[in-house]
């Protein structure tokens, strides 16, 4: 369904993204991890129109959608959520849904109809007349899922939508992205949690300092020794091994 | 097309006069610059520094020239106190808040000077108004020539300050980053109310140097905003050399617009160069792009 | 908003029409006009976000359409109204879609906005087809077929039905996707379009549609002051106005702009009678216009309004 090849950026001098391959078959649920810093959140923007490439292509569903803008990406069926949590602060709740939904239709009364529905499906129901201010982190972060499906997508970016919950949030969320699946959803996502992507991902891509170090599944790179070092530091994985 | 002997004192008149814009887009860049607020105020707070620079002469017989410290104390208190009883508070970081207080400000003081100048125009008359002398070909007025030079001096004065003194310093360092200088021991809310009141000192000079050859009333001030805008815009919002540089070039611009276009229609030429400046290139002839 | 106060409100409108007070009808007639732009600038500036200071630009045109097609051209005036909003429509499209394109935002699209009302007005100061500076007097010649009317009633009896008509646009604004699509892009550019929404196309549309409305306020103008010049057309007090309404009585409500006229007529009305200098009743607007933004960034409209 995505197919990435070579996609690369610098700012200034520095290069953020260094010839980046990825590939997300259908119906999978694909993880992009990696320390920070390494050019995770750089790529999604890229890959969703954001950000243009210096070089490289992202091909969706056999179309070469390179460089273009955000919202014809959207309506292509690509959609993504943000890691800093960006709701409509001035709406409520079913408002900000509200919104994913017209992408597809014109009827605001079927619009406001799927908004309720999909923000009762992902626990949202009794904030859903609430200002979307007043959510709690994690409200706000299944306030971003509840948008994004709204818009029908094929395919969902989800950029560290677990970041800042607890461990039993996590959990929720955890099954939320295996019912999103369910429905048909392909699913790339960028996590730090890693029990949630062994929990969760089939293939794994690991990038540090720009550019792709490892690819498998998750019990593969958690052994790989060049992604430990990536995490803990050039020699741990010699030192780990040796330390048995 | 007009022979030389017209277009050549009209260029040079637009130099003299650029000068002086100069000074006032200075204000202009160094309040965006260091605060990144687009001052709507600035146009205003000009009339209001005329309107004291003409009081000062008309009533207490002081030379404009010499009235240029006094109005520049002055200004700077009043533009000091406006940001730290006014727009430091009314800021808390939006935007839209920002942009409609110093548009709330432009306002009242356009108005107050209405109620209490009235809408009559006002001129001051100086034993050397209408004073020129003789560079060759062309024939200079003085006040102009003079203008320009205290202009001119002001301007090397406040680079002076800005790149050899500790508190210049201070301000360059919250210009470029806030959290920084933060760290440094600076404090920023402070530098802001400082650098406001540096900016609309300029206005305090400059209204000085404008009065002999203008003239003042209420609706001075927005004749001036869009002007002052257009400069700092051409020349790069925040940037020193992009304000004297593009003061000038809008100085001639005005005065070849009114040369050829006429008393009525010559103003269109700068608000035509604005927009030109705006649409294609935002950042101007100097600035770095947002 | 309750339910109550709408009511009072329409039933303060339609007061005039049956008591004998010109006065009051004069007072109300101001008041709806300045509901009428203020709805207009509320489109582009309270729904979308995007803050106007030469929505005048709009208002001018309107007028002058009006003036120039009757004086210049005997076309009948009521014919002024649809031509001076598609009029009104491409300016807004013009101006906003290349703003928009430069990626203009906040005080930039202000200042640009601003540009332009002024360009606007030294070219009717210097054009022939305007009359320059000396303007364009509309002959007296009362009668419905004219768009002219003896008694005030009957013009603030058409200003009603035109500001009902940016009321119903308002309303509309509401409920529908263009609506949700405008507050969205107002919130957060970058999660609009993540959500599919295209931002040029869409502020250019919310400036077209916000040209439109104002611009039939200047038709509005021109046939019941019958005189317009390139200062009462194009001058920044009219863009200050229109602001003023919406600000002061709640940015993107659709009662706002209806507050906001009441509150500064009444403003004016009653300093006038204190102090009758020009200038005062503006500078308090000025005064007002801080004290909105420092306690009171929602508007009158904003007062207990909690989406609890």
């Amino acid at each position: 369904m995505l197919e990435v090849r070579g996609l690369s950026k610098s700012f200034g001098g520095l290069a953020a993204v260094k010839s980046v391959d990825l590939d997300v078959p259908q119906g999978s649920i694909t993880a992009l991890i990696g320390p920070n810093g390494a050019g995770k959140t750089t790529s999604f923007a890229m890959i969703a129109g954001f950000i243009r490439p210096d070089a490289g292509t992202v091909g969706f569903n056999g179309q070469d959608i390179t460089g273009w803008r955000p919202d014809r990406i959207a309506a292509a069926g690509m959609v993504r959520t943000f890691q800093i949590t960006q709701p409509f602060a001035g709406l409520s709740v079913v408002e900000n849904i509200r919104v994913g939904a017209f992408l597809r239709t014109a009827d605001p009364d079927a619009a406001t109809a799927k908004a309720r529905e999909i923000g009762t499906r992902l626990g949202l129901g009794p904030m859903l007349d609430r200002n979307a201010a007043a959510l709690t982190v994690a409200g706000r972060k299944r306030l971003e899922v509840a948008r994004a499906l709204a818009t029908e997508p094929k395919l969902l970016l989800l950029d560290e939508v677990m970041a800042g919950l607890n461990p039993s949030e996590v959990n929720e969320i955890v099954a939320l992205i295996r019912d999103v699946r369910e429905g048909g959803v392909t699913i790339l996502l960028i996590e730090h949690i890693m029990q949630a992507v062994a929990a969760l991902a089939g293939q794994v891509y690991v990038l540090a300092e720009g550019a792709l170090i490892a690819t498998g599944t998750a019990r593969e790179i958690a052994a790989d020794p060049r992604v430990i070092e990536a995490y803990l530091g050039h020699g741990a994985a010699a030192r780990m091994a040796s330390h048995g | 097309m007009p022979p030389l002997e017209i277009i050549l004192p009209a260029l040079v008149n637009g130099v003299l006069t650029g000068g002086v814009y100069a000074l006032i887009a200075l204000g202009l860049t160094l309040i965006y610059g260091v605060l990144h607020i687009v001052n709507f105020a600035h146009g205003s707070l000009l009339m209001l520094a005329m309107y004291g620079a003409w009081m000062l002469v008309s009533y207490f017989g002081v030379d404009p020239y010499l009235a240029v410290p006094i109005l520049a104390a002055a200004m700077f208190v009043l533009g000091w106190g406006l940001y730290a009883g006014v727009i430091g508070r009314i800021s808390r970081g939006e935007d839209r808040a920002i942009l409609l207080a110093t548009l709330g400000i432009a306002i009242v003081l356009d108005n107050l000077a209405l109620v209490v100048f009235t809408g009559d125009t006002r001129t001051i008359d100086t034993p050397y108004s209408f004073a020129m002398i003789e560079a060759g070909p062309l024939l200079l007025s003085v006040p102009r020539l003079i203008s320009f030079a205290v202009a001119l001096v002001c301007a090397a004065l406040l680079w002076a300050f800005m790149t050899r003194t500790d508190t210049g310093r201070a301000i360059r360092a919250v210009a470029r980053e806030q959290d920084g200088a933060r760290l440094v021991g600076i404090r920023p809310e402070r530098i802001f109310a400082l650098s406001y009141g540096i900016g609309v000192a300029c206005l305090g000079v400059a209204a000085c140097l404008l009065l002999p050859t203008f003239y003042v009333s209420p609706q001075v001030g927005n004749a001036f905003v869009l002007v002052s805008f257009t400069i700092v815009v051409l020349g790069g919002m925040g940037s020193f050399p992009g304000a004297v540089v593009g003061g000038l070039i809008i100085g001639v611009t005005e005065s070849l617009g009114g040369l050829f276009l006429g008393e009525s229609l010559g103003p269109i030429g700068i608000s035509l160069v604005f927009i030109a400046v705006l649409l294609l290139r935002p950042a101007g002839l100097f600035g770095t792009t947002r | 908003m309750k339910r109550t106060l709408p009511v009072l409100i329409v039933l303060a409108a339609l007061a005039p029409l049956a008591l004998p007070s010109q006065f009051l009808v004069d007072l109300a007639m101001l008041t709806a006009f300045s509901a009428l732009i203020g709805q207009g600038w509320n489109i582009s500036g309270g729904f979308a976000g995007l803050t106007s200071f030469g929505h005048a630009a709009f208002f001018g045109i309107g007028a002058y359409t009006a003036a120039i097609l009757q004086t210049r051209w005997g076309i009948n005036p009521w014919f002024g109204l649809p031509v001076a909003a598609m009029l009104g429509a491409a300016a807004g499209a013009g101006i906003g879609f290349s703003a928009f394109r430069a990626g203009l935002r906040g005080s930039y699209f202000a200042l640009v906005t601003l540009a332009f009302s002024e360009v606007f007005r030294i070219a009717a100061n210097s054009a022939g087809i305007t009359r320059g500076g000396l303007g364009i007097l509309i002959p007296l010649r009362p009668g419905l077929a004219n768009f002219q009317f003896t008694d005030r009633r009957a013009s603030y009896l058409v200003a009603l039905a035109l500001l009902s008509l940016a009321m119903a646009v308002a309303f509309w604004l509401r409920r529908s996707r263009f609506g949700a699509r405008l507050a969205a892009l107002r919130e957060n550019e970058d999660a609009a379009a993540a959500l599919g929404i295209h931002l040029v196309r869409t502020k250019t549309q919310a400036l077209a549609l916000s040209g439109a409305i104002t611009a039939t306020g200047g038709v509005l103008y021109a046939q019941t002051f019958l005189y317009v010049d390139p200062s009462i057309a194009f001058g920044i007090e009219r863009s200050v106005e229109m602001l003023l309404v919406v600000m002061i009585g709640g940015a993107g409500t659709v009662w706002g702009p209806v507050l906001g006229a009441i509150a500064l007529h009444l403003i004016e009305d009653t300093s006038r009678s204190l102090i009758d200098t020009p200038g005062f009743a503006p500078m308090l607007y000025g005064v007002v216009l801080l004290a909105i933004v420092a306690f009171l960034p929602g508007g009158i409209a904003g007062i207990g309004r909690r989406h609890a």
